[in-house]
């Protein structure tokens, strides 16, 4: 045969197949939403970068593309933080303690934290958003950087990670405010869309670096902010979500534009992304 | 390549070519004629050869007619491309059996089997170079591609007689083939005898003509060879704009031309399946319940399903107009971000097997008119 690359001699693994792993445990975050502890079958560390995501198969059911949101306590695991909105989703969230899945990955790049840590970064999160941003305000805060956290939830009852937050809350070089779309009078905080926080927001637009996760009609809305507060396109990362059926670049589905959002995102910079976002049904 | 070294082959001589490729325990593959067309499908020898016949083809139209003469390869391309043995419609990836807590998971098993693809045409050795970029040489390889591509041997035959549709001079490539081949031939007559001049372009070619050992080729064969080609080098049935079409079409991202396409485009998504590059996919997982098995595979899949941007509750891509763009874009543009090369190798299959006849080079024509005055006539 001509010009095929030659083979190797050890069949690299099939990027196809996932690897069992085990759910060790599950807690329910808010409502419809639960938080996956994974383990690998024969306990080796399972590693990953803050912003990777991996494909999580539901035996039985399907495979979905699911952000990392953090470690397991001991270090050995990873947690994903799921939405049960279709079938495989409702499935994952259901899985028992002590079940089977199926994992591929991680995949994709990821926040781009070995710029960010040293100095001062601006995070922008809506809704479950905040899940693939957590390992990353973690990063930050243990390299001793400063933190901005902006974070939106639909209503006091969605906010997502309590804990992590107060704990953010509480550190030095932090700043995080916390709004919510809707609320009753036992709410004292901030009420309105998260992008409205942007100007109450403590940064140097030269020094500072912004992570955005959230849905895109809410990202669109926090970069025009973020840019008015004059940070530049190549400061500015969003984390994209597309339709994923392969995430290593065979199955074309996450194309958006030039990207293939699998391979080249999910995090992509900003001054790639602006001349695609303003293309509608793209 | 093997210009001064090329061989004269008789048709008992291929046929013998053909044989000494079963011999090595390869299956054949060929053109031969079934269901009105001519098909890409095992076959055993030249008498499965559509012979004597030749294709018709223009926007939305394919029609099979007899020749005038006896030519094995007076025909080009039909609705097959050689993806479909690389990179099959379906294939099982995997199967798991779940059982009191264990799965057990069992990958499908790769293909042994080694094919020899027999009438492999120039524009058709660039769409397997292309696949190749995809499915082989990014940061991950597809096994099942591999295995395939490693053991397979390619018979190719230079083309004679372009079809209306055909474009691959625009392309960069044909009529005649250049490299990535086993073997090439091109028939030729010489004093009215039906005969091919063979081209050798790999040491399994080498290695076959060694065996074979047919006679080197003379100056005259040498030279009605490369008449063939300029014949057909110089009837090529259409042309792609030479514009920067990759610059031209990032810049008509908004152009009111992609609703009028899409007021005729019906997202049938033919185009993209007989594409020869073309690769996108899907899964499906299926239970098989008389084994308890779960079963997940791999099936090509098509930009122009509502399916197939799928996010959140609704498609991304919600009309035919931001459809075709995507898949037009994507070949002709943003092909070159990603794969270094265009996706289009210019075979015309799309301009043939749409049934309402849009053509591609057409659609490129009206961007590159519309680039200079924009909105006339839409
Ligand atoms: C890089 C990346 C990271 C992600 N990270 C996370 C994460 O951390 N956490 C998380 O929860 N999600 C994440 N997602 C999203 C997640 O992958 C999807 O929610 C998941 O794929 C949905 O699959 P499903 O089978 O459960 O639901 P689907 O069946 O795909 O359904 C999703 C929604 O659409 C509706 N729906 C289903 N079929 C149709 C139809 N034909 N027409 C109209 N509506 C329909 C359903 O009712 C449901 O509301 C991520 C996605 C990407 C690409
Ligand atoms: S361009 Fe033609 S072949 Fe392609 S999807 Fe539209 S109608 Fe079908
Ligand atoms: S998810 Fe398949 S190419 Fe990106």
């Amino acid at each position: 045969m001509f010009m095929a690359p030659p083979a190797t001699d050890i069949a690299p693994r099939d990027p196809l197949l996932p690897r069992i792993v085990r759910l060790r445990g599950k807690r329910r975050e808010i409502r419809g939403v639960w938080s996956l502890e994974v383990v690998a079958e024969e306990g080796e560390p399972l590693d990953f970068a803050p912003g990777q995501f991996s494909m999580l198969t539901a035996f039985g059911v399907g495979e979905v593309p699911v952000s990392v949101s953090g470690r397991t306590r001991d270090g050995i695991g990873l947690v994903y933080t799921i939405r049960a909105v279709g079938a495989v989703t409702a499935a994952l969230c259901g899985l028992r303690t002590g079940a089977p899945l199926g994992l591929r990955g991680p995949f994709g790049a990821g926040w781009p934290l070995e710029e960010a840590a040293a100095r001062e970064v601006t995070v922008i999160a809506g809704g479950l958003g905040l899940a693939p941003l957590r390992p990353a305000i973690e990063a930050v805060l243990a390299a001793g950087g400063r933190l901005v956290l902006l974070y939106g939830a639909r209503g006091p009852s969605e906010i997502l990670y309590p804990a992590d937050l107060a704990r953010w809350q509480s550190a030095r070089r932090a700043q995080v405010e916390v709004t919510v779309d809707h609320a009753g009078p036992e709410w004292h905080g901030h009420v309105g869309v998260v992008t409205r926080l942007v100007p109450r927001a403590r940064f140097d637009p030269d020094t500072a670096l912004a992570l955005v996760c959230g849905p895109e009609i809410m990202m669109r809305f926090a970069v025009s902010s973020l840019r008015e507060a004059g940070l530049s396109d190549a400061r500015i990362f969003l984390s994209m979500e597309r339709n994923m059926k392969c995430a290593v670049g065979f199955c074309g589905h996450c194309q958006f534009g030039p990207h293939f959002v699998c391979r080249d995102g999910p995090v992509l910079g900003y001054d790639r992304l602006a001349p695609l976002l303003r293309i509608e049904e793209l | 390549m093997g210009e001064r070294d090329g061989h004269l082959l008789t048709v008992a001589g291929l046929e013998a070519l053909l044989q000494a490729l079963t011999a090595q325990g390869r299956r054949l593959i060929g053109p031969t004629i079934r269901d009105g067309a001519i098909l890409y499908e095992e076959i055993e020898g030249i008498a499965d050869l559509p012979r004597g016949w030749t294709d018709e083809q223009g926007p939305g139209s394919y029609r099979l007619r007899r020749r005038e003469d006896d030519a094995l390869f007076g025909h080009v391309v039909g609705p097959h491309s050689w993806k479909r043995f690389l990179h099959p419609p379906r294939r099982e990836l995997w199967r798991a059996r779940e059982r009191d807590g264990e799965v057990e998971l069992r990958p499908a098993a790769l293909p042994e089997e080694r094919l020899a693809l027999v009438g492999v045409r120039s524009c058709e050795l660039a769409a397997i170079r292309i696949q190749d970029r995809v499915l082989l040489e990014g940061p991950f390889a597809d096994p099942h591609y591999r295995a395939m591509r490693e053991r397979i041997f390619l018979l190719a035959v230079d083309c004679g007689e372009p079809a209306a549709t055909c474009f691959c001079t625009s392309m960069g490539g044909g009529p005649q083939a250049r490299e990535g081949f086993d073997l090439a031939l091109t028939e030729i007559l010489l004093d009215g005898e039906r005969c091919f001049f063979l081209r050798t372009g790999s040491a399994a070619g080498a290695a076959l003509v060694a065996e074979l050992d047919p006679p080197p080729a003379d100056a005259r064969a040498k030279s009605a060879a490369a008449a063939v080609v300029e014949r057909a080098r110089a009837s090529m049935g259409r042309k792609m704009p030479e514009a920067d079409i990759r610059d031209l079409l990032l810049a008509s991202l908004d152009h009111p031309r992609w609703e009028r396409i899409a007021e005729r485009c019906l997202a049938c998504t033919n185009c993209t399946l007989v594409c020869p590059t073309c690769f996108c996919s899907t899964v499906e997982d299926t239970n098989d319940l008389l084994s308890g098995e779960t079963v997940r595979s791999q099936r090509w899949d098509s930009c122009f399903s509502a399916e197939f941007s799928y996010m959140n509750g609704r498609a991304v891509r919600a009309g035919t107009a931001s459809r075709y763009r995507q898949w037009m874009v994507h070949k002709l543009a943003t092909w070159h971000d990603q794969f270094g090369s265009s996706g289009c190798v210019g075979c015309g299959r799309c301009i043939t097997w749409c049934p309402v006849g849009i053509d591609i080079t057409e659609e490129v024509a009206a961007f590159a008119a519309g680039a200079a005055v924009p909105a006339e006539g839409d």
